[in-house]
């Protein structure tokens, strides 16, 4: 069985500045991977770069099939659901047509509006919201409407990027409560990066460690949050 | 008093060319920050592409769409090849791009019908309308057409999968490619229906200020003039602000022969239509710097 994901010798550049220097990283299909690290590590740029929205060298995979030299809505449409830093809803949409808008792409519209269901039952209150303006949502509900947009593609990979940022705790255990029920009933394997390490490590089957673009750890979530120094020196907790 | 309605009712007529104009501009700028200088020699172009069309033997009916899908081409071309090697360029030299294409259309539309004024057929019926004489039939066949391409786009865009996402490649391309949506051809696509839109503007008022190179120099400034009174971020507000910037120009007009007439002392007239609506916009900037129709999205931090 190929990986979800597979990722071999990733570099990325800002300009002349290299932000990522080489780094391995495999995701088993089903399976949830965090990837942890101080700011600045390179978390985010990882995930642009598997869509390639920076320079990259390096190859990625998605299940079996390199993305090299195709484009980031390319990549996309290969079933990659990638809920941005920020969140990037489009704040000036309504909800339901930053829903719609997910779904453009997708040939069989009769799964988009069954995936639409699906996506009510894991967030009712998106359905309630539907004509409100996506910019006058509280925060944690515009995460939920990133991860519900996400969803809309019908993805097999999703990349989340900071679910829990700037979010209450409850909000934030309702939200990985979610993204775990997404994992299990819809099959979705997902790469998670995460400031709130405990929480992610508590969600993931398997954790990479990244400082200053360089994988320094991986293993299972176990291994990792057993091993003391790497809490102390990376995680913070 | 009716001098007043017919000076409404014109002024709503020309009111309508600067809406399409306003739309046009906008169409670009939301989508890429960009100002198209060019837009009103483009204008002018398809005006000329319909008048071949129309000495040649086509009615007006069949010229018309042809013109249309001739400039919906030209303008994805232009996107395409000129603009999309651009993309991260300076803005400096995209606008040198903007004065070269418009320097470009001025001249090549000289040298392949010349510079000499051409009549252009007005396609609407000289028919005489209950309130004769107060607005002329083309001055409502202007109004009508506009107002039909007006409600044809809004309906698209609001209503259609690839209108919404259009849209949200303006509003935020990043996300846009996220969900999928190839940027690039949204942009090429805006670029078609902004001089799809900006010809129309041209074909109609090609009767009114007759058919020559320069026809369009001064209307592309009150388009211009539309699309920051009602907002450049803004669709439906550039519309508005065409509207309203045709209407209040011929009410200065109009003001001011009455003031004449009154007192003997001319204050302001015809020729200084223009100088009193850039006057308009600048008060209207330094009110409000978004536009009298300008949204601010309402985001929450
Ligand atoms: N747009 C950019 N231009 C130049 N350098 C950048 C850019 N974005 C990120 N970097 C640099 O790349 C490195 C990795 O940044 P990245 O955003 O991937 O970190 P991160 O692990 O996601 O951090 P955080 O936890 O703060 O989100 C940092 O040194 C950062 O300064
Ligand atoms: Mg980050």
């Amino acid at each position: 069985m190929s990986n979800m994901l597979e990722v071999k010798g990733l570099k990325a550049y800002y300009g002349p500045s290299q932000a990522l220097h080489g780094i391995d990283f495999s995701l088993a299909k089903g399976s949830i991977t965090t990837l942890l690290g101080a700011n600045g590590a390179g978390k985010t740029t990882t995930l642009r770069a598997i869509c390639n929205m920076v320079r990259t060298e390096g190859s990625v995979s998605v299940d079996g099939q390199s993305v090299a030299g195709k484009a980031t809505e390319a990549i996309v449409r290969l079933g990659v659901g990638h809920v941005p830093e920020g969140r990037g809803t489009f704040t000036a949409l309504s909800v339901e047509e930053n829903l719609r808008v997910a779904a453009y792409t997708r040939r069989d519209k009769a799964q988009a509006a069954r995936d639409l269901e699906m996506v009510f039952t894991y967030f009712p209150r998106l359905k309630e919201r539907m004509a409100q303006q996506a910019g006058t949502l509280s925060g944690g509900e515009q995460q939920m409407l990133a991860i519900a947009r996400a969803l809309m593609l019908g993805p097999r990979l999703m990349l989340l990027d900071e679910p829990s940022f700037g979010l209450a705790p409850l909000i934030v255990q309702e939200i990985f409560r979610i993204m775990r029920r997404i994992n299990q009933e819809s099959k979705v394997s997902m790469l998670l990066v995460e400031q709130n390490a405990a929480l992610a490590l508590a969600l993931a089957d398997n954790a990479y460690v990244l400082e200053t673009g360089r994988v320094v750890m991986s293993g299972t979530s176990a291994e990792v949050s057993s091993n003391e120094q790497i809490r102390k020196s990376y995680l913070g907790y | 008093m009716e001098q007043l309605f017919q000076q409404v009712a014109s002024g709503l007529a020309n009111g309508a060319i600067y809406a399409l104009l306003a739309l046009a501009l906008v169409m670009i700028f939301v989508s890429t920050n960009h100002i198209n200088f060019a837009q009103g020699e483009m204008a002018m172009f398809s005006a000329f592409v319909c008048w071949q069309l129309i000495t040649w033997g086509y009615s007006f009916w069949i010229a018309l769409p042809l013109t249309m899908l001739f400039s919906f081409g030209v303008g994805v071309t232009i996107e395409r090849v000129i603009l999309r090697p651009l993309h991260s360029a300076p803005v400096l030299s995209i606008v040198v791009v903007f004065i070269g294409l418009l320097a470009i259309f001025h001249s090549l539309a000289g040298a392949i019908w010349t510079h000499t004024v051409k009549p252009f057929p007005s396609p609407f019926p000289n028919v005489s309308f209950a309130g004769s004489g107060l607005i002329g039939a083309h001055q409502i066949g202007m109004i009508v057409v506009a107002v039909v391409m007006l409600a044809l786009l809004f309906s698209f865009f609001r209503l259609t999968p690839l209108g919404l996402a259009m849209r949200a490649a303006a509003l935020n391309p990043d996300s846009a490619r996220l969900v999928g949506i190839n940027v690039d051809w949204m942009l090429a696509l805006g670029w078609g229906l902004a001089a799809t839109v900006g010809a129309v503007a041209g074909v109609l008022v090609a009767p009114v200020v007759f058919l020559e190179p320069n026809m369009m120099a001064g209307i592309l400034l009150y388009g211009f003039a539309g699309a920051l009174v009602g907002g450049i971020t803004s669709p439906g507000g550039a519309v508005a602000g065409g509207f309203i910037v045709g209407v209040l120009e011929n009410m200065v007009a109009y003001l001011g022969n009455m003031l004449e007439r009154a007192t003997g002392f001319y204050l302001i007239g015809n020729g200084e239509k223009l100088t009193v609506a850039l006057l308009i916009v600048i008060t209207v900037l330094t009110l409000k710097p978004s536009g009298l129709f300008g949204r601010v999205t309402v985001k929450r931090v």
